[in-house]
């Protein structure tokens, strides 16, 4: 469905009051996203998960230098098809709540999304009803302003959003951030829905542990590069189907499993700050 | 999958170098700022010389803006006054802000301070500025300074409110907090934490201010209760062009207000650049 | 001995979120504390740092009131690190706002001197999560109360922090307050499991 051929992202930063130097962000990300699989991106904050994102959906600041190349079905994803497909094809439900506007009410915002996908009015506002029953989210929280639900609800709200948007490529920046685990739980399976409707989930997190259960593929990125892709079935026991140390590692690290660093230690030299400086 | 071109996000919405683009304006308006300054040194009394063979001349070649009724250049008249409303603007703009910045701070450290406080700021909004003025002006008996004085304590009330609002929310803050646990002092915690956050919100207040102070100046002036008339105001000139509206001499009354026009529109720019900037 | 006895705290009048809570947290003693979002666990724990003034009970260090001014002998460690630091500051003088770690304790919580010049935007959260935990820990403090210290960080920088922190905790006999929805991290790191639900707290 998406295929993301040799991406590099570099960001501008200034060294002094002037001079603009540029930092790697992404290095040579090269990957293909399958149609009803959930492919979660695993890895640390500030290994560039984010910004993966951004640059799918066409959102990354203006000053940004991208060089590679994008396909969704098999077309170049270039700038004018990403603006076409946004909010229709391809949608993001980002890490932020305040994606939502906090003046107008939930089944509405819910009903645009509907209508920007096509859908005349009456059957948009259906659509998103529907749409909102299915998340679990009663008459009063789609009667409710922005502000008036749970980290947990609004998540479920934007998810329901890119569910009526028909979209086929579904991206979910950090979904599960701040939830309890009830919550959590019935975000993740919102996600594994669309997945199993047929279209392309992204699930970006940092957090292993719980993108497994439902996850197809894992991808584990560190500094930018990705470290090893995997079927989610082989994060287990030891980890030995794993390729990486580094993403043993991160699987034995768990406080289920060994709760413990040491595999990696040895490769902890690796010139994470040359990167940087 | 058919050959296709890089995707070029190399942009041609920003220039190259933006923060190079902002340097280079702030430095044209430094200029113009040290031009204004130092206007006063460089004319000489050329604003005050009467030439009694050339009144009331329209602009030509030889009086680049005209003169006016005592035969004295318009050109100069015009760069003085605006340097003069410079100055006054600039006093009384940075006096205002040190009032609202010392008020706003007074409020953080009780509640009941506070209220006085948000009482007082209210109480002014709600009074006509001008009409305030003018009675602050002319208590203090006109002039120069009482120009100053009396915009400085007309204009903080806006600025105060926002600086209020920041304080207490910014007081909430963790990394507030934690210096409070970690054993600082309340003055260290305004004075490390606070103060350089609000510091952006002052200069901003502080030139938005600016060209506010110079119009209710030039307005002071103009209705008499500000500068005296033998300063070459722009209130003054102002002032003066009026009784010659009349007779057709237009120079008089449209290139002294065509040059604060400008004045209050470069610095009002300057400050909403500058706002969106920081 | 840092001791909460009955502690009542409601945001509003009609919705108690801690009623008469007690608890007692001795040197170099680990406690977890578990419960869903919104059951009150980061409010308990504001309450034990001196953050939140309870309506009812209180709480008390050796049988005196935690101090008003002053270095706290309690430290609480907030969720995110942002949050947590001015971002005016470089990194070095956020570290050294109360005290200025030795190179070897920089080194046993992974806080590497080139972080020390750079502003705290240009660190990772993990990062920054190491260098906060490392300032709290000035000499003095006795108590931590950790807030979900670790739920924005990998598995294996959570890790890393971990460890660091029960070394020097045991060097120290600190007592620490672990505040967590992962139970199975506090079932690793605390023998002593508490569950918060419906202002009540329960032995696990």
């Amino acid at each position: 469905m998406l295929t993301i051929d040799r991406l590099s992202l570099q960001l501008p930063f200034y060294a002094s009051w002037w001079r603009r130097d540029w930092t790697t962000c992404i290095e040579a990300f090269s990957l293909p996203f399958s149609a009803g699989e959930v492919h979660a991106v695993v890895g640390a904050s500030g290994a560039g998960k984010s910004l993966l994102a951004y640059a799918i959906m066409g959102l990354l600041p203006p000053a940004a230098r991208l060089t590679g190349q994008l396909f969704y079905q098999d077309q170049p994803l270039d700038d004018a098809r990403q603006r076409q497909l946004r909010g229709r094809e391809l949608a993001l439900i980002p890490q932020s709540l305040n994606a939502l506007d906090p003046l107008v009410r939930i089944h509405r915002q819910v009903a645009w999304a509907a209508q920007r996908a096509g859908h005349p009015s009456t059957i948009a506002q259906h659509s998103a009803r529907q749409a909102l029953d299915h998340y679990q989210l009663d008459a009063r929280a789609q009667q409710a302003f922005a502000h008036e639900l749970s980290g947990g609800m609004a998540r479920r709200v934007l998810t329901a959003m890119a569910h009526v948007s028909q979209a086929q490529l579904i991206i979910a920046d950090e979904p599960t951030v701040g939830l309890d685990p009830l919550q959590r739980n019935r975000v993740l399976a919102a996600l594994r829905t669309l997945a199993d409707q047929g279209k392309s989930v992204i699930l970006i997190t940092h957090d292993l542990r719980h993108a497994l259960p439902i996850a197809d593929q894992v991808t584990i990125m560190r500094d930018g590069k990705q470290v090893e892709t995997a079927s989610a079935s082989a994060f287990q026991g030891t980890g030995s189907a794993l390729t990486d140390a580094y993403s043993q590692a991160l699987w034995l690290a768990l406080p289920d499993n060994n709760f413990s660093p040491d595999v990696i230690r040895a490769q902890e030299q690796t010139p994470k700050e040359a990167n940087i400086a | 999958m058919s050959q296709v071109k890089p995707l070029h996000y190399q942009s041609t919405r920003l220039p190259a170098q933006p923060r190079l683009m902002a340097i280079l304006n702030l430095s044209i308006a430094a200029l113009l700022v040290v031009g204004l300054v130092t206007s006063q040194w460089l004319l000489g009394d050329l604003p005050q010389q009467m030439q009694f063979d050339a009144r009331l001349v329209p602009p030509s070649s030889h009086h680049w803006l005209g003169t006016d009724a005592l035969g004295r250049e318009l050109w100069a008249r015009t760069l003085a006054g605006l340097g003069l409303s410079f100055w006054v603007g600039s006093l009384a703009a940075m006096l205002s802000t040190l009032i609202a910045l010392s008020l706003a701070a007074l409020a953080t450290l009780s509640r009941r301070l506070d209220t006085l406080v948000s009482l007082l700021i209210d109480t002014l909004l709600s009074v006509p500025h001008l009409i305030l003025l003018m009675l602050i002006a002319f208590a203090l008996g006109g002039g120069t300074q009482a120009v100053i004085i009396a915009v400085a304590v007309t204009h903080w009330p806006s600025l105060a409110r926002v600086l209020r609002a920041e304080l207490l929310q910014l007081r909430q803050a963790h990394y507030v907090r934690i210096s409070r646990a970690l054993g600082k002092s309340r003055w260290f915690v305004l004075q490390a934490h606070l103060l350089p956050h609000l510091l952006p919100h002052c200069l901003v207040g502080a030139l938005l201010l600016f060209p506010h102070a110079i119009l209710h100046e030039a307005a002071l002036t103009f209705l008499g209760f500000g500068l005296s008339p033998s300063q070459p105001a722009i209130g003054v000139l102002l002032a003066d062009a009026m009784r010659y509206l009349s007779g057709g001499y237009w120079w008089l009354g449209v290139f002294p207000g065509l040059g604060l026009l400008l004045m209050v529109l470069g610095f009002e720019r300057l400050a909403s650049h500058l706002r969106r900037a920081l | 001995m840092l001791e909460a006895r009955q502690l009542s705290f409601q945001f509003s009048p009609d919705m108690a979120l801690i009623q008469s809570v007690s608890l007692s947290l001795d040197a170099g003693q680990w406690i977890g504390l578990c419960g869903d979002s919104g059951a009150g666990k980061s409010t308990l724990g504001k309450l034990l740092a001196g953050y939140l003034t309870p309506q009812a009970g209180d709480v008390t260090l050796d049988g005196e009131a935690l101090p008003k001014n002053g270095l706290q002998p309690v430290q609480w460690l907030p969720q995110s690190p942002e949050l947590a630091v001015n971002p005016r500051w470089r990194v070095g003088k956020i570290l050294h706002e109360a005290w200025k770690p030795s190179e070897a304790q920089c080194q046993a919580f992974g806080v590497q001197q080139g972080w020390l010049t750079r502003f705290p935007q240009a660190l990772s959260g993990g990062e920054l999560q190491r260098v906060c935990v490392l300032r709290a820990l000035a000499p003095g403090v006795r108590f931590l109360v950790a807030d979900e210290i670790s739920t924005m960080l990998d598995p294996i920088t959570q890790v890393e922090l971990w460890q660091a922190l029960k070394q020097e905790a045991e060097k120290r006999q600190l007592g620490v307050l672990v505040i967590s929805h992962d139970s199975a991290l506090i079932e690793r790191l605390c023998p002593q499991r508490y569950h918060l639900s419906e202002g009540k707290l329960k032995l696990n």
